[in-house]
């Protein structure tokens, strides 16, 4: 089975939301308010568990004049946020009912039928993607279209991308073309083009790759996520020096009382 | 007629400020193609700029804790229970005091009752709380807690239940067994369930739980020893020398951790020491070290009825730190999750 990857390509991007609407059409994700944010066209705020693609309305100034930009002006770009499917998912290794899983594409699944609601994979996720619906009381999050790719088609965000913005396909494929695409974008002038697959990081790399103008910090792209599974080893030495110590103090305490009362 | 709206503009209102400003406007746009005078911003301008100085609009970039206020309490009633199992048990391998021993493993069984209730009535699908038990995954603190809990609860229940029949229908064979099988196991299970939450909340995404993996575990395992030492001594053992060994011990070190804490430089570590959670840090933190500290100290010098009134007044202050310090951290996590800049490298 072929390992499979998005790579969403930020300078493509037209900020239509067609990827939103799909996705919740596909999934049966509900909707989740009408709030008007004043973040530019963004009024979804950020992924959760009522929506798996978010489209990011960009307005800051990288390399303004590139891009259609005039130069005076602000440039405008978006980009389609998704599930990060990570190489090592903090969500996956956290969750204790192993209702998270690695799926023979690579990406990672949440069983819903498994899923008891504890919500140990929210604070478990370097990029803030899993949430726990208040009323259904298990966590959700985007599933790659597994559906879909078991019955050997496209995810739904990707099918529905009017500009190709939305790329899908085996990763390693997908990799060589990204790095086609950013040689094109630098040799049109496009020097602020950036690569995000967080692989030089605990994460090991993504199936969620992203092409992005200027600094990714910007559309809230971590630069060094972490997968918590890093602080386990320091985390237990200290649990058991606590234990030792506890050990320790209660025989020292209790053998010192035996002996001031003369036993 | 009177009431048409006018279209023109009499000559009085060409020379108001407001006609000279659209005339001002006008020319400034026919000029250089854009305005920007202050009278035609709308409000709230400027308007809100993505930038790697300010993140995505400040939207926070990690999710905060889900967990209800069920878990909290679970943090100190485990602790709790969990140190007194292991006080329990090894007051009794030594041959202390009968009654603290009894005492312990029913404080200890308290806790092994109540610890699963909070636990599955946290669960956004309590009656789906058996799936915990489809797998053990050592990489998942909350695999591994579930599975001490169940060993600890078990241990616990049982050399509880088993001492409170012998001593009602004197000793028997089976009885001996769960009782000492029980106290074995809450004492192996109890070591790391007084501490185990710490491991649970520092390997995660949230900046001030992971910056504070190393010490969270040793943190809450005197929290935990505080709190029991100060439940016991609640029950009347206020003359164990052994219990004030063990709660000054918790105290100093709890002092020196409130210490570390306020000295470290280090802006992952803000909601420890601003705002709301960081005052309820301060507090939780005075109240297990410092104030028992001192109480503790005092009842070493003082007259014997001045003892047990600083050992009262200590274990109270112990049980209600330790409280206040699991609440602490929960609610530090959520200030710590809202904040866009520590994940993004940003300050």
């Amino acid at each position: 089975m072929a390992i499979t990857a998005f790579l969403t390509d930020s300078t493509l991007c037209i900020g239509c939301k067609a990827c939103e609407v799909a996705c919740k059409e596909w999934n049966g994700v509900g909707e989740d308010g009408l709030n008007w944010s004043g973040y530019s066209y963004d009024n979804t705020g950020a992924v959760g568990h009522s929506t798996w693609r978010h489209v990011k309305f960009v307005e800051c100034a990288p390399e303004p004049g590139f891009g259609g930009n005039a130069p005076e002006l602000n440039s405008w770009s978006f980009s389609s946020d998704v599930c990060k499917h990570c190489e090592n998912a903090g969500c996956l290794e956290a969750c204790p009912t192993g209702a998270l899983v690695r799926t023979e594409f690579g990406g990672v699944y949440l069983q819903p039928d498994v899923c008891n609601g504890c919500a140990y994979c929210v604070v478990a996720c370097p990029f803030g993607v899993v949430q726990r619906n208040p009323d259904d009381g298990r966590a959700f999050k985007c599933t790659f279209c597994y559906d879909r790719q078991k019955a050997g088609l496209i995810p739904a965000c990707a099918k529905a991308c009017p500009t190709e913005s939305i790329k899908f396909g085996e990763i390693e494929s997908l990799r060589r073309k990204a790095t086609e695409r950013m040689q094109e974008l630098q040799r049109r002038g496009m020097r602020d083009a950036t690569f995000y697959d967080a692989s030089d990081s605990s994460v090991g790399g993504t199936h969620a790759m992203f092409i992005v103008r200027g600094d990714p910090r910007t559309y809230n792209l971590p630069p060094k996520p972490e997968v918590p599974t890093t602080y386990l080893k320091k985390a237990w030495t200290s649990s058991a020096i606590a234990a030792g110590l506890l050990l320790a103090g209660s025989v020292i305490a209790f053998l010192s009382e035996n002996r001031s009362n003369g036993r | 007629m009177s009431e048409m709206p006018k279209i023109r503009p009499s000559a009085a209102e060409v020379d108001s400020d407001r006609e000279l400003k659209l005339i001002e406007i006008r020319r400034e746009a026919e000029q250089r193609g854009a305005v920007a005078g202050k009278g035609v911003r709308p409000a709230g301008a400027p308007f809100p700029m993505a930038s790697p100085e300010t993140g995505y609009y400040g939207i926070p970039l990690l999710k905060e804790p889900a967990w209800t206020w069920e878990i909290p309490l679970y943090f100190f009633v485990g602790g709790a229970a969990g140190a007194a199992a292991v006080m329990g048990a090894i007051a009794d391998y030594t041959g202390a005091d009968r009654k603290l021993v009894r005492d312990a493993r029913w404080i200890a069984a308290a806790g092994a009752v109540i610890s699963p209730a909070l636990l599955v009535s946290d669960l956004g699908r309590p009656a789906r709380f058996l799936s915990m038990m489809r797998v053990f995954k050592p990489q998942s603190p909350m695999s591994v807690g579930v599975w001490t809990l169940l060993g600890f609860s078990g241990g616990a229940a049982a050399a509880a239940f088993a001492g409170f029949m012998r001593e009602r229908y004197g000793p028997s064979l089976p009885l001996r067994v769960i009782e000492n099988a029980g106290q074995a196991a809450s004492l192996l299970f109890g070591l790391p369930f007084s501490n185990y939450t710490g491991v649970l909340i520092g390997a995660t995404a949230i900046p001030v739980w992971n910056q504070n993996a190393g010490e969270l575990p040793i943190h809450f395992a005197a929290s935990g020893v505080s709190a029991a030492v100060g439940m016991l001594e609640l029950l009347g053992h206020r003359k164990s020398r052994a219990l004030q060994l063990l709660g000054l011990g918790a105290a100093i070190f709890e002092s020196w951790e409130g210490w570390r804490i306020e000295s470290r430089q280090q802006p992952g570590l803000d909601p420890l020491k601003r705002g709301t959670s960081g005052w309820i840090t301060r507090a939780g933190g005075v109240l297990s070290g410092p104030v028992p500290a001192i109480l503790r100290l005092a009842s070493l010098v003082g007259g014997r009825k001045n003892q047990d009134d600083f050992r009262r007044w200590a274990a109270i202050s112990s049980i209600a730190g330790s409280l206040i310090t699991r609440i602490a951290w929960v609610h530090a996590g959520h200030v710590s999750a809202r904040d866009w800049r520590q994940p993004l490298g940003i300050g």
